[in-house]
């Protein structure tokens, strides 16, 4: 696939016996958003981890383009948002800026707080993580995220432990972020179908190998026979998103 | 069985290995990164500032045990006059560099430790990687020379208070002459028993401090049980093993250090 912006090839890794990538080629197109799903304990985190460097793949490489070694162009969300309970709202944002790259304290101060602006964050600048909603912690951990300006985002499971209101927010936060700030997304989330309403390809994950990779609405209309069935039970019950 | 003990012995080693990797990246980083003077200065207040207070009580408390134990077996040989320098030698020398240790351990080492560990399990440590910050230079590094400045102050308040408290039973309570108090200790003790207290203070400020974040930073794979009790059982075992470090090198160390 020519143009991607972030190219996998031949990605494997295993802890011990146990295979989890097996070999795995994967093209994400830039600005888009790619998901990838598959049953739990699959190795979709384990996936994120190797793209990120947090767990060094076995072998295969992982290319992305236009990519130089002092603008880390990697940004990663965690499931718990990873904030540090010791820093403020504000310090937890400037942390990277603060630790590396030379800025002065006004543009530091700057660039902090349009961020906290635009992410409607002003309220909770001077609080801990501690005092503020799970929803205000997901728009911290994305603001300390995009405060380097990272031009992909890794996403591990956003919306684990939120109601299906604060599920639909988190997507909703991420899709209209993603357009204003203009970056790529590569997201791993139980949420079907419901992801696939913001979602630009969907990557399905299954004994180490990616099964399918395409557009939701296809996956929708023809799933391949095994990936029906990890699809059934949601579907019988939820309107899929158009 | 002997199968056992060589793997034992095998994990042994190699936990030795990777402990001694862990104290050389983290005390090799801390200039590698910005705004050390900040770090720095918090993790003196942590270690330092904040074990002041149990350093004094137990500093002072044991110089009045000391004066009062002292005393009766110098009377058994009439010599009560010493006691002054019997109490400064032994606190300047042995018993302040341990003590000290032990407690700032029993207090911060083990803060440490389970802070270290809670950030594991929170991904915050991943989340250092994934922003290019060295957790080492971030975490560990700051408090390994916080520790090794800290030390030997505390060590220093340890025997102040300790020689009063001796002044203390022995002098205002048991009748020794004050005179003869402060004047054995001036003679006996040396510039140089004072820097071996601080060379052993220094030691176990590195690897004490090594021990509680290692055992922290590695939580997920040291502790048998994931989470919460995994950080307990992480920092209980770095407090266990500061502890006989503490213990064992004073042995090596006062070893080397009478020979001189």
């Amino acid at each position: 696939m020519s143009g991607s912006f972030l190219q996998l090839r031949g990605l494997s890794k295993r802890f011990g016996p146990q295979v989890i990538l097996d070999a795995i080629d994967l093209d994400i197109p830039l600005n888009s958003h790619t998901t990838v799903i598959g049953r739990s304990g699959i190795g979709k985190s384990v996936l994120l981890k190797c793209i990120s460097g947090l767990l060094k793949p076995d072998s295969g490489t992982i290319r992305l383009s236009n990519s130089t070694e002092s603008n880390p162009q990697f940004a990663y969300m965690f499931q718990q948002n990873a904030l540090f309970d010791s820093l403020n709202v504000f310090e937890n944002i400037a942390l990277p800026l603060r630790e590396k790259e030379k800025v002065s304290a006004q543009n530091l101060s700057e660039r902090v707080n349009s961020l906290i602006e635009e992410l409607d964050l002003q309220n909770a600048a001077t609080k801990y993580p501690a005092e503020i909603s799970g929803g205000m912690k997901k728009r911290a951990a994305l603001a300390r995220a995009l405060i380097t300006k990272p031009e992909i985002i890794l996403f591990d499971e956003p919306t684990t432990g939120l109601d299906p209101e604060r599920k639909f927010s988190v997507f909703e936060m991420i899709r209209n972020y993603r357009q204003q700030f203009g970056f790529t997304v590569m997201m791993v989330s139980h949420d079907v179908p419901e992801v696939f309403g913001i979602t630009d390809q969907v990557a399905w994950l299954d004994e180490g190998k990616i099964r399918y990779w395409g557009s939701p609405k296809d996956l929708l209309e023809s799933p391949p026979i095994k990936l029906a069935g990890f699809l059934n039970p949601k579907l019988s019950t939820d309107k899929p998103a158009a | 069985m002997f199968v056992r003990i060589g793997r034992k012995g095998i994990s042994f080693v190699s936990e030795l290995g990777e402990l001694t990797i862990f104290g050389a990246s983290s005390f090799g980083s801390l200039f590698r990164q910005r705004h050390t003077f900040e770090k720095l200065t918090r993790s003196i207040y942590e270690i330092g500032v904040r074990c002041i207070p149990i350093t004094l009580i137990v500093g002072f408390f044991t110089g009045l045990v000391l004066g009062l134990q002292l005393y009766y077996v110098l009377t058994k040989f009439s010599s009560e006059s010493l006691l002054g320098q019997a109490v400064a030698l032994s606190i300047i020398m042995e018993i302040g560099p341990v003590f000290t240790a032990i407690m700032i351990v029993g207090q911060a080492g083990s803060a440490l430790s389970a802070e270290i560990g809670i950030q594991r399990n929170a991904e915050q440590i991943d989340a250092l990687q994934t922003m290019n910050i060295n957790p080492l230079a971030f975490l560990v590094s700051p408090r390994l020379y916080a520790a090794l400045i800290c030390f030997p102050i505390l060590t220093a308040f340890f025997d102040i208070v300790g020689i009063y408290g001796g002044h203390l039973t022995g002098v205002s309570m048991l009748g020794v002459d004050q005179g003869a108090y402060w004047s054995r200790i001036y003679e006996a003790v040396s510039v140089k028993n004072v820097m071996d207290g601080f060379y052993k203070a220094m030691t176990f400020g590195l690897l004490t401090t090594i021990i509680c974040a290692f055992q922290g930073y590695y939580t997920h794979l040291k502790a048998s049980i994931p989470g919460a009790r995994g950080v307990s059982q992480t920092t209980t075992r770095a407090v266990v093993l500061s502890s006989i470090a503490i213990l064992s090198s004073d042995y090596l160390l006062t070893s080397l250090l009478l020979e001189k």
